[in-house]
C-alpha cells in the first residue's frame, strides 16, 4: 500500500503536482461553499438569537422556540400529513403503472412493443401544456381531490425506460422459458420471479418518484383550493415566501416587534429543517441508489 | 421473429393477431394500464391544444367552440410584453446553459483526486442540495440575501460595505437564479460524467503516462474525447428546453421589483390562464404552444447539427 503510494508520488511530475494541489483546493472550497449554508441553516434553527449569529455556526444560546412556534400552527400538521399521504399513494401508483409499462416492453416476444414505446417517447418531447392538462383534470372532476395530485404524473417515461433497461439486462431469458415450460403465466412470472429479482431498481425508481412527490408544489397549487388539503410545500410557500402567515399582532412597541421578527426568522430556519427532515434522514441511504439509478439510465442514453 | 404475415389473406392475418393476443393476453392487459394513462393525461391534452386556435368557452367544450385561426398568436406577438418575456426567458436559459460545463469540470476534478475518503465526502455533500425542494431552496435564497438579517449582507457590512437589497435589484435577478441553481445542481449533474469517466479504458491512461503525458494532457486528449458523446447528449437535451426555464423556481423568486426581468413564458402562461378572474384559456394555450414549437425546432436543429458534427444524437 505505502509502496504503491510512493511509486505514484515519484511518477508525478511537477506540473501534475500543481494540478493536484489546485484540484484539491478547488474541491475543498466547493465543499465549504456547499456545506456551510446547510450547516448554517441547521444551527440557525436552534439559535435563540439568529440576527446576532453572524458567521459563527454554534449558537451562543440554544433554543427550540422556532420549533415551538411552527408546531403551534395547525396547517403545518395537516400539510405534513397530506404530504405523507400524497407521497405514499402517489409512489405506489407510480410504481404500479411503471411496472405495467416496463415489463411488457422488456419482453422481446411482445408484439406491441415498438408501438407502445413510441407512444411513451413522444410524451418526452411533446405535451399538451399547462392549460389543456388542467382542463382534462377539471373535466374529469378531479380538482380538489388527491387524484389530481397523484394521477396526472402517474408515470415518467424516463423512469420507465430505466426500469425496462434493468428488466431487459438483468432478468435472464432462460428463466422465462423454464417458467413457461412449467405452465407459469405472465403475471405470475412477473409477480413471483421478476419483481423479487428487481428490488434494487424498484427502490431506485420508487425513490425518484417519492422525492419528487415530497418536493413538488406546483400541481397542488393549481389543482387544490382547499387549505386543509394543501401539502407541506404549499404551506411552506405561504409562510416562507409570500409571508402570508403573520404571527405578529401589529404591535406599536418596537422592542416587541423586534422580538417578533427574531421569532419569525428562527421559525423560517426551523421550517426549512422540518420540511426537509424526511429527505435529510433518508439521504445517506438513498444517495447511492440515486447514483445507481442515473448510471442505469445512462446506459440507455 | 417468426413468420411475418406478408401478403397473406386478411383473415389469416386476423387469426395470427388473435393467436398472439390469446397467447400473451396478460401482457396486453398489463400494458393497457399505462396506455390508458398516457391517452387520458398526455394525448387528450395534446388534442386539447386546438383550443389555441379556438375561442374556448367552457360550456361549449372544445368541440363546440368557434375557430378563430391565429388570433391568439397575433395577440401574443403584438402584446407589449412579448419582447420582454422572450428576452427574459432567453437570458435565463442561455445564462444557465453557459454554466453547463461546470459539472463536467467537477467530474474531472473528482476523478483525479487521489484521496478516496475526501472524494467520497465531496460527492456526498455536493449531491445533497439536489434533494432540497424548490420552495425550500428559494426561501434559503431569500433568507441568506435578506437586507437586514441575511448572511451575505452580514459579510458585506462586516467588510465595511453597504447592505444590498438583492431581491429588490432587478439586475441581480439572473445572477441569483443561475448561481443558486449551480449551487444546487452541480454535484448531481456531475454524476453522469463521473460514470462516463469511470468507463474510460485505463490502458489509454497507462500508455499516456508511459509516454510522459501530464494530467492536463490526459484530460484534454483522453478524458474529454471519451466522454464527449455523453456530453453531447446532455447538451442537446438542455438545448431542447431553452424556452422552458425552471418556471417553478422563477415563479417563487418573483416580486414586484423584479417582475420586469423575471416574467418568463411559463409563468406568464400560468398567470394568464389560471390566476386571473377571467381565465384566458385559449390565449395562454396559444402562448404555451408557441413555445413548445420553438423548443421542438431547437431540439431537432441542435440534434441535427450534433449528428453531423460529432455523430452523437438523441435518435
Amino acid at each position: 500500500m505505502a509502496n504503491a503510494k510512493t511509486k505514484r508520488a515519484i511518477r508525478h511530475t511537477f506540473s501534475d503536482r500543481v494540478f493536484l494541489t489546485v484540484d484539491f483546493i478547488i474541491l475543498l472550497l466547493l465543499l465549504i461553499i456547499i456545506a456551510y449554508p446547510l450547516l448554517y441553516i441547521f444551527f440557525a434553527s436552534f439559535n435563540a438569537q439568529v440576527t446576532k449569529m453572524g458567521l459563527s455556526l454554534i449558537p451562543e444560546k440554544w433554543s427550540l422556540q422556532g420549533y415551538n412556534a411552527i408546531f403551534e400552527y395547525k396547517y403545518i400538521w395537516s400539510g405534513y400529513w397530506n404530504s405523507i399521504v400524497y407521497t405514499i399513494v402517489g409512489t405506489i401508483i407510480n410504481l404500479l403503472v411503471t411496472i405495467c409499462c416496463a415489463y411488457p416492453l422488456s419482453r422481446k416476444d411482445f408484439k406491441g412493443r415498438g408501438f407502445v414505446m413510441v407512444l411513451c417517447m413522444i410524451t418526452m418531447y411533446f405535451n399538451g401544456g399547462l392549460i389543456p392538462t388542467y382542463l382534462v383534470v377539471k373535466d374529469l372532476g378531479l380538482l380538489n381531490s388527491i387524484w389530481s395530485i397523484v394521477l396526472p404524473g402517474a408515470m415518467s417515461t424516463y423512469n420507465m425506460i430505466v426500469m425496462r433497461t434493468y428488466f431487459d439486462t438483468q432478468i435472464p431469458a432462460e428463466l422465462l422459458e423454464s417458467a413457461q415450460l412449467d405452465g407459469c403465466g405472465n403475471i405470475n412470472f412477473l409477480r413471483s420471479i421478476v419483481l423479487p429479482l428487481s428490488v434494487p431498481i424498484l427502490a431506485v425508481v420508487g425513490l425518484f418518484y417519492a422525492v419528487s412527490h415530497w418536493n413538488s408544489y406546483f400541481n397542488a397549487m393549481i389543482y387544490l383550493t382547499d387549505r386543509s388539503q394543501y401539502p407541506l410545500q404549499v404551506i411552506l410557500r405561504e409562510i416562507l415566501i409570500t409571508n402570508t402567515l403573520d404571527p405578529t399582532e401589529t404591535s406599536t412597541d418596537i422592542i416587541a416587534q423586534q422580538g417578533m421578527e427574531e421569532r419569525k426568522n428562527v421559525m423560517k430556519y426551523s421550517l426549512i429543517i422540518v420540511a426537509s427532515l424526511p429527505v435529510l434522514i433518508l439521504y445517506p441511504f438513498i444517495q447511492r441508489y440515486f447514483v445507481k439509478g442515473i448510471m442505469i439510465g445512462a446506459i440507455k442514453g | 421473429m417468426k413468420e411475418k404475415p406478408k401478403k397473406k389473406k386478411g383473415r389469416s392475418m386476423l387469426q395470427s393477431v388473435q393467436r398472439e393476443v390469446y397467447k400473451n393476453w396478460s401482457l396486453y392487459l398489463l400494458v393497457a394500464i399505462p396506455v390508458i394513462y398516457l391517452i387520458v393525461f398526455k394525448y387528450i391534452p395534446m388534442y386539447g391544444v386546438q383550443i389555441a386556435f379556438k375561442r374556448y368557452q367552457p360550456v361549449r367544450g372544445i368541440e363546440g367552440s368557434p375557430w378563430v385561426g391565429l388570433e391568439y398568436f397575433e395577440q401574443f406577438i403584438t402584446n407589449h410584453k412579448f419582447w420582454s418575456i422572450i428576452r427574459n426567458t432567453l437570458c435565463i436559459s442561455l445564462y444557465s446553459l453557459a454554466t453547463f460545463p461546470l459539472s463536467i469540470v467537477l467530474a474531472i476534478l473528482l476523478n483525479y483526486i487521489p484521496f478516496r475518503r475526501f472524494q467520497k465526502t465531496v460527492q456526498l455533500i455536493s449531491y445533497a442540495p439536489h434533494f432540497i425542494s424548490t420552495v425550500v431552496m428559494v426561501s434559503i435564497i431569500l433568507q441568506f440575501l435578506d437586507t437586514r438579517n441575511g448572511l451575505i449582507n452580514f459579510l458585506i457590512t462586516a467588510f465595511g460595505g453597504e447592505a444590498i437589497n438583492f431581491m429588490g435589484r432587478k439586475e441581480m435577478f439572473y445572477h441569483i437564479y443561475v448561481w443558486s441553481g449551480v449551487w444546487q445542481g452541480i454535484g448531481y449533474a456531475s454524476i453522469i460524467y463521473i460514470a462516463a469517466l469511470a468507463g474510460v479504458s485505463p490502458e489509454l491512461h497507462e500508455a499516456a503516462i508511459m509516454d510522459g503525458a501530464t494530467i492536463m494532457k490526459r484530460v484534454w486528449h483522453i478524458d474529454i474525447p471519451s466522454i464527449l458523446p455523453t456530453v453531447m447528449i446532455m447538451f442537446i437535451m438542455q438545448c431542447g428546453s431553452v424556452m422552458s426555464v425552471g418556471y417553478e423556481k422563477v415563479f417563487l423568486m418573483q416580486n414586484d421589483m423584479n417582475l420586469q426581468v423575471s416574467e418568463v413564458i411559463d409563468t406568464y402562461v400560468y398567470k394568464q390562464g389560471l390566476t386571473s378572474s377571467m381565465p384566458k384559456y385559449s390565449y395562454s394555450t396559444a402562448v404555451g404552444l408557441f413555445v413548445s414549437v420553438i423548443n421542438v425546432i431547437l431540439l431537432v436543429t441542435v440534434n441535427g447539427i450534433a449528428k453531423k458534427a460529432s455523430g452523437s444524437s438523441l435518435w
